[in-house]
């Protein structure tokens, strides 16, 4: 049995679940980015699998890809630094227990 | 068959560190089972023949993300945060979501036939890909230089501390 679409595509909703999970289940803010994470990469799986056995003469998905992890990578600074701002005014990085609008 | 064998020893590289990632109590565990995971969907971009996204996603993934995701939880927890639960109320919720959406993917997935494409990769993808960013994807490009510029400022201005 040669390894198809079907394989990469199988792994790669396996991985969103499994981000799908911690970003429901979590309370720590950074775990919760973390889960983020896992779901950026499945989707980039998903990508580059179809840029090879879909459509593989141009490299369109390959180079969304690359747009997609420059955009995590975005996301991920911008996250964290909010965590860092809630961390200092509110001495928690508890999601659930930032739950205040003003101090 | 080869390849077959990479690709489930590949994947279960990815899938099992993803599980402790997501359910793992020490919070710094977790951040260090991304590694792995981030190793192992390179080793998929590798079978897939994207070499050049393989070797992005070693350096911002595995090295810069985590490295930056580790940073934050020292400076925030104090530590590995092991005596404060980490999961909330919703973890019969979670599983039954995640599963469910699962099942879902994976059987629409496996019935769907899709089709196959014409041609084929070329043999080194990082000149076509260098020449497709600087051609026809130009404007994607650019945007996304500015979106890095304006998201660097953002996490200054939010990070910096207040006076």
């Amino acid at each position: 049995m040669a390894v198809g679409l079907a394989h990469f595509l199988v792994v790669s909703a396996l991985l969103f679940c499994l981000g799908l999970y911690g970003v429901l289940t979590r309370r720590n803010a950074v775990a919760i980015l973390m889960g983020i994470e896992l779901m950026l990469n499945a989707a980039n799986i998903n990508l580059v699998a179809f840029n090879k056995y879909v459509a593989p003469a141009a490299l369109n998905g390959q180079v969304f890809t690359l747009v997609v992890i420059t955009l995590a990578a975005c996301e991920v600074g911008v996250g964290l630094a909010l965590v860092m701002a809630a961390y200092r005014n509110l001495e928690t990085v508890q999601v659930d227990r930032i739950n205040m609008l003003k101090w | 068959m080869g390849t077959l064998a990479a690709f489930l020893i590949l994947s279960a590289v990815t899938l099992i560190p993803a599980v402790v990632v997501v359910t793992s109590k020490n919070i710094v565990r977790s951040a260090l089972a991304l590694v792995p995971t981030f190793l192992g969907i390179t080793g998929l971009y590798i079978l897939l023949q994207a070499e050049f996204v393989a070797g992005i996603q070693v350096l911002i993934y595995a090295g810069a993300i985590t490295v930056l995701i580790l940073f934050v939880i020292m400076l925030t927890e104090g530590g590995t945060g092991i005596r404060i639960r980490q999961v909330n109320e919703q973890v019969a919720v979670g599983v039954l979501a995640s599963a469910t959406l699962a099942a879902l993917l994976i059987w629409v997935f496996l019935r769907t036939p899709w089709p196959r494409g014409p041609g084929a990769l070329p043999e080194h993808t990082a000149d076509q890909i260098g020449k497709t960013l600087l051609s026809s994807m130009v404007l994607v490009f650019e945007v996304t230089s500015l979106v890095l510029l304006i998201s660097l400022i953002g996490a200054i201005i939010i990070a910096r501390r207040e006076r």
